[in-house]
C-alpha cells in the first residue's frame, strides 16, 4: 500500500503539486498568525499604556510621580505621588508571602517526599480548587469573615485592613507556589535522594538537605511568580484593604493598592482623555513593569533547572 | 554448594546471608539466597541481566524499603549478631554501618567539601576540625585529594565522571562503614577511570568489606577475591574468584563466565 | 538475635547511633506533621469560605433570586441578568481564544523553526500568562473600547478575557502536542502524509482530550475574573436581556447582543460586596454561590477529564 501512494506521488501531476504545496503554506501561516497574536498583544500593552499615560506627564514630572508622597489626582489641589500606592502594593504582597510561601514549600516538600501516592491524589485537587476560586469570592471572605474573625483578637482593627486582604491573598497563592514547587522537587532524580538516604539520612534530611538545594532554582521560580502574582492581585485588595491612598507598613492600616486605584477610578465616570483616565494607564503602565520584571527572573530561574536536569 | 572458608583464606565471615527471599509486590525476584561475605575481602556478584544482582546488593542496606509493595524474607546477619531485615531494626541504622556506592556517579548538587562531609553532618556531627580531618582522610582514600584539595568550595558537578565517582566513594567512605556496596561502579566510566576506581578498590579492601555488582567478568576476575554467579534470581554458584573462572562446578556457570550467553 | 545493631549485647540500653535514629526520625515526623497541618490550613479555609457563603447566601438562593434582573431593593434583586451576561461573555472568549491559542500551540510545536524569532514568541506567551488580569483590562479600555468603539459591550468583554485564556489555551496544546511520541509522527510521514495532514488528522484528535481539559480550567477562570472587566466599565445594573442569538425569522441567527451591555456574576457580586447595607451582602454572598458552583463545576469537569485521559492514554 506504501508503493501505491508513493508512486501516484511521484506520478501526480505538477499542478496537483502545486496546490498542495500552496495548501500547506496557508494552513503554516494561519497558524503563525495565531502564534504572532501573542507577540501583539504585548505590543498592544506597551503602546496602548504608554500612549494613553503620556498626556500625565505632560503635566507631571516623572520625578514628582516616584517621589511625591501624596496621591491624590482627583482632588484639588491635585497630587501625583505614587508612593503611597506602591506602599500599599508592597505591603500586602509581603504579608501574602510571609503566608504562602512558609505554607506553599512545606506542602510542596511534604507532597513530594513524605505523602504516599493515595494522599497525593486526595490532596492535588483540593489545593486545585482552592486556586479556582473567584478572586472576587475571596474578597468577600477577607472582607465578611477573616476581618470580623481578627477583629475579636484585634479590636482596634477597622473594616478595612491589609492584614486580612493579606492573609487571604496569601492563601490564595498557596497552590501556585505548593505546585510548582513540587514539581521542580520531583524533577530532582531519584539517584540523588537514594544517595542520600544511602548515607544514613531521614526523609527530612534528605528533603531538606538533598532536594530543597538541588531543586532550589525551581523553587525561588515559584516565589518569584508568586510575588508577580500578589502584586498584580485586584479583587481582594479593592474589596478588603481600603481605597485610601496613605504610606504605611502597618497590616492593620487601611490603605489602597495600585491595583485598587485602578478599580476605583474606573468604577467612576471616566471620560477618555481625562486626567483620571491618564493616571489609571501610568499606575498601570508602572505595574506591568513590575511584574515582567518578576516574571523575567522567575521564568530565567525557572529554565535554570529545567536545563540542570 | 557453598565453600568460601576454604582452607587457602580462612576470612572471618563479615555478613551471612541465609535462606533471603525478596518480592517487587508479587514478583519473586531474590529466592532463597544463600552467601557468605568474608570480612575486608571483595566479593563480587556476577550474572546476567535481571538475574537479580542489584536487587540482591541492595537489600544489604534496605534500599528496597525506600518504595512500596516490597518485601524481604530470610536473614542477612552482621558480625554474627544482628539480622539487618528485622522489622525492629531501622534501615537508617543500618545505612549508617553499610555504604553504597552507585551505577552512576550521583553527587549532591553541593561542594565537594559538603559531598563527602554529608554522612557526618547527617548524624550531626558538629566538630568542624573533625568533619575536616574526615573529609581529607576520605577524599585521599579515595585518590582524589590531590586534584581537589585546592578547590573544596567547587560544585561537585564541575568534577569529570570518574572524579564524580570516586567522590561518591569518598562520601560513602567519611563514615568509615563496616561494608560497601557497589553496584556496577564503572559502567558509566571510561576505561582509565574505570582502572583508577578499581585500584583504589582494591587498596580499601585492607580496612573495608567490599561487595560489588559487576557486567564485566574481567573486572570481576581481576578485581575480587571470592564471585557469586546468579541466575534468575538464586545464587548458582559462589566460591573463590579463580574456582569459578577455571574450574566452576556448574556448567551454567561456565557458559557465562565463558561468554556462551549473557 | 540481638535488636541492637550496634552494640554485641542485646542487653544494652541503647547505642549512641539508635538515640541519634530516634532522634532524628521524631523531627522528620514532627516535618510530617508540619506538612499535614499546612495542608489543613488550606482545607479549613476552603471550608470555612464555602460555609461562610452557604450561612449567609443558601437563605436567598431561590428560583426568585436566579430569575429577576438587578433591583435597588436587595430582597427583590436577582442575578439573571448577570448569568446570561457570563453565558454570553463566555461564549465569545471561547470562540476566539480557543482557535487562536490552538492554532498558535500547534505552531510553536510543531511548526517554528528554532530561531530568535520563535525565542521572541516563546518569552511573550510566557509573560502574557504573568500579566496582571487588571492590565488586560486596562488594554481593552483604551483599545477595544475607545479604538476600536466596540464599547461597553459583551464583544469587548469577550475579546477581554480571551485575551486571558489564551496563553493557557496555548501551553495546554504545546504539552499535550508535546506528549504525543515522535514514532506517531514518523509513522503518519511514512504513511506519506503532509505537514499539515499529520497535524490535523494525527496530533491534534489525539491531543484534543488534554486540550478540552485545559481550555475549561481557563475558562474557569474567566468566568469568575473580576478586574479587566470593571476596566472597560461593566455596568451593574441591567435591567434586561440582550437580543436573543437565535431568531424566530429569518435569517434566525442574529448578532446584536455582541453590542449589548451587560452585566456578569463577578461584576455583579462586586457591586454587592460593596455595599454597606448588610441585606446586599447577603446577596452577594447568594451571587457568590451560584459562582462558585460554576467555576467548581467546571473544574471538576477538568479533573475529570484529566483522570479519564490519564487512564485510558498511556503513551
Amino acid at each position: 500500500m506504501t508503493i501505491s501512494s508513493l508512486s501516484e506521488a511521484i506520478a501526480a501531476p505538477p499542478r496537483k503539486q502545486v496546490i498542495r504545496r500552496l495548501k500547506e503554506r496557508f494552513i503554516e501561516s494561519v497558524l503563525f498568525l495565531c502564534a504572532f497574536s501573542c507577540v501583539a498583544v504585548t505590543i498592544a500593552i506597551m503602546v496602548i499604556l504608554g500612549t494613553e499615560s503620556i498626556g500625565l506627564f505632560k503635566t507631571v514630572s516623572l520625578w514628582e510621580f516616584f517621589t511625591g508622597t501624596e496621591w491624590a489626582p482627583l482632588f484639588e489641589p491635585a497630587k501625583y505621588g505614587i508612593l503611597p500606592l506602591v506602599c500599599g502594593t508592597v505591603t500586602t504582597s509581603a504579608i501574602a508571602l510571609f503566608v504562602a510561601i512558609p505554607i506553599g514549600t512545606t506542602i510542596a516538600l511534604f507532597l513530594s517526599e513524605f505523602a504516599s501516592q493515595k494522599v497525593r491524589v486526595w490532596v492535588k485537587p483540593i489545593l486545585e480548587i482552592l486556586a479556582g476560586v473567584p478572586t472576587v469570592v475571596y474578597g468577600y471572605f477577607a472582607l465578611l469573615f477573616v476581618t470580623p474573625l481578627l477583629q475579636i483578637v484585634l479590636p482596634d482593627l477597622p473594616g478595612f485592613n491589609m492584614l486580612a486582604a493579606g492573609l487571604v491573598m496569601g492563601i490564595m497563592i498557596v497552590p501556585q507556589i505548593s505546585s510548582m514547587s513540587e514539581d521542580a522537587m520531583r524533577s530532582v532524580p531519584d539517584e540523588l535522594r537514594e544517595g542520600s538516604y544511602a548515607a544514613g539520612a531521614t526523609k527530612l534530611q534528605t528533603a531538606w538537605n538533598v532536594v530543597f538545594p538541588a531543586a532550589f532554582s525551581g523553587v525561588s521560580s515559584s516565589y518569584i511568580l508568586g510575588i508577580s502574582r500578589a502584586v498584580g492581585e485586584t479583587m481582594i485588595v479593592s474589596i478588603a484593604a481600603g481605597l485610601q491612598p496613605t504610606i504605611s507598613f502597618n497590616p492593620m492600616d487601611s490603605a489602597a493598592t495600585m491595583t485598587a486605584y485602578i478599580v476605583q477610578v474606573s468604577l467612576g465616570d471616566l471620560p477618555h482623555g481625562s486626567t483620571g483616565y491618564q493616571t489609571i494607564f501610568a499606575v498601570g503602565f508602572l505595574l506591568v513593569s513590575m511584574t515582567l520584571i518578576f516574571n523575567t527572573i522567575g521564568h530565567w530561574l525557572k529554565r535554570r533547572y529545567r536545563e540542570q536536569y | 554448594m557453598i565453600n568460601i572458608d576454604s582452607p587457602v583464606s580462612p576470612a572471618p565471615p563479615k555478613v551471612e546471608v541465609s535462606n533471603l527471599n525478596f518480592y517487587y509486590g508479587d514478583k519473586h525476584a531474590i529466592k532463597n539466597v544463600n552467601l557468605t561475605l568474608p570480612t575486608n575481602k571483595i566479593t563480587a556478584l556476577i550474572g546476567p541481566s535481571g538475574c537479580g544482582k542489584t536487587t540482591l546488593l541492595r537489600c544489604f542496606n534496605r534500599m528496597h524499603d525506600l518504595y512500596d509493595g516490597n518485601r524481604y524474607e530470610g536473614e542477612i546477619v552482621l558480625d554474627g549478631q544482628v539480622n539487618i531485615l528485622s522489622r525492629r531494626i531501622d534501615p537508617i541504622e543500618v545505612r549508617m554501618r553499610v555504604g553504597m556506592v552507585f551505577q552512576r556517579p550521583n553527587p549532591f548538587p553541593k561542594s565537594i567539601f559538603e559531598n563527602v562531609a554529608y554522612g557526618l553532618r547527617v548524624r550531626g556531627e558538629k566538630n568542624k576540625s573533625f568533619i575536616a580531618d574526615k573529609v581529607e582522610e576520605a577524599l585521599k582514600a579515595s585518590a582524589l585529594w590531590d586534584e581537589v584539595n585546592d578547590r573544596l568550595k567547587d560544585m561537585a558537578f564541575n568534577l569529570s565522571g570518574g572524579q564524580q565517582q570516586r567522590l561518591c566513594i569518598a562520601r560513602a567512605l567519611a563514615t568509615d562503614p563496616e561494608l560497601i556496596l557497589f553496584d556496577e561502579p564503572t559502567s558509566a566510566l571510561d576505561p582509565i577511570a574505570t582502572r583508577n576506581i578499581e585500584e583504589l578498590m582494591d587498596g580499601l579492601k585492607k580496612q573495608v568489606t567490599i561487595l560489588i555488582v559487576t557486567h564485566s567478568m574481567q573486572q570481576a576476575a581481576r578485581l575480587s577475591d571470592y564471585t557469586a554467579f546468579m541466575y534468575l534470581g538464586e545464587m548458582l554458584e559462589c566460591d573463590r574468584t579463580e574456582v569459578i573462572f577455571k574450574h566452576a562446578a556448574q556448567l551454567r556457570t561456565r557458559d557465562y563466565v565463558s561468554g556462551q550467553f549473557g | 538475635m540481638a535488636t541492637s545493631i550496634s552494640s554485641p549485647s542485646s542487653s544494652t540500653p541503647l547505642s549512641p547511633i539508635q538515640l541519634s535514629v530516634i532522634q532524628r526520625k521524631r523531627r522528620s515526623n514532627l516535618f510530617s506533621a508540619a506538612g499535614i497541618v499546612s495542608i489543613l490550613i488550606a482545607l479549613m479555609t476552603l471550608i470555612a469560605l464555602v460555609l461562610q457563603l452557604f450561612i449567609q447566601g443558601l437563605p436567598k438562593l431561590n428560583w426568585q433570586f436566579l430569575t429577576s434582573f438587578a433591583d435597588p431593593e436587595a430582597s427583590l434583586a436577582g442575578v439573571l441578568a448577570a448569568l446570561v451576561g457570563s453565558c454570553l461573555v463566555m461564549l465569545v472568549t471561547a470562540a476566539t481564544a480557543v482557535p487562536v491559542g490552538i492554532g498558535a500551540g500547534l505552531y510553536l510545536e510543531e511548526y517554528v523553526t528554532r530561531n530568535k524569532f520563535s525565542a521572541l514568541i516563546e518569552i511573550n506567551v510566557t509573560n502574557l500568562a504573568g500579566v496582571p488580569s487588571i492590565v488586560y483590562g486596562l488594554l481593552a479600555l483604551g483599545l477595544f473600547k475607545y479604538y476600536f468603539s466596540l464599547g461597553e459591550s459583551i464583544l469587548t468583554a469577550g475579546l477581554t478575557l480571551a485575551l486571558l485564556v489564551l496563553p493557557v489555551v496555548i501551553v495546554a496544546t504545546r504539552e499535550s502536542v508535546r506528549a504525543i511520541p515522535s514514532s506517531l509522527r514518523e509513522a503518519t510521514y511514512a504513511m506519506g502524509a503532509s505537514k499539515s495532514q499529520m497535524v490535523f488528522d494525527h496530533l491534534l484528535p489525539y491531543a484534543f482530550g488534554n486540550i478540552l481539559t485545559g481550555v475549561i480550567i481557563g475558562l474557569s477562570r474567566a468566568i469568575g475574573e473580576t478586574a479587566p472587566l470593571v476596566t472597560i466599565g461593566a455596568l451593574t445594573f441591567i435591567a434586561f436581556l440582550p437580543e436573543s442569538p437565535i431568531q424566530s425569522s429569518f435569517p434566525f441567527i442574529s448578532f446584536e447582543w455582541l453590542k449589548a451591555p451587560f452585566t456578569v456574576l463577578p461584576i455583579q457580586m462586586f457591586n454587592w460586596v460593596s455595599r454597606p447595607e448588610s441585606e446586599f451582602q447577603v446577596n452577594a454572598a447568594a451571587a457568590g454561590i451560584v459562582l462558585l458552583s460554576l467555576t467548581l463545576m467546571m473544574n471538576s469537569i477538568a479533573i475529570y477529564l484529566r483522570y479519564r485521559i490519564q487512564k485510558s492514554l498511556k503513551w
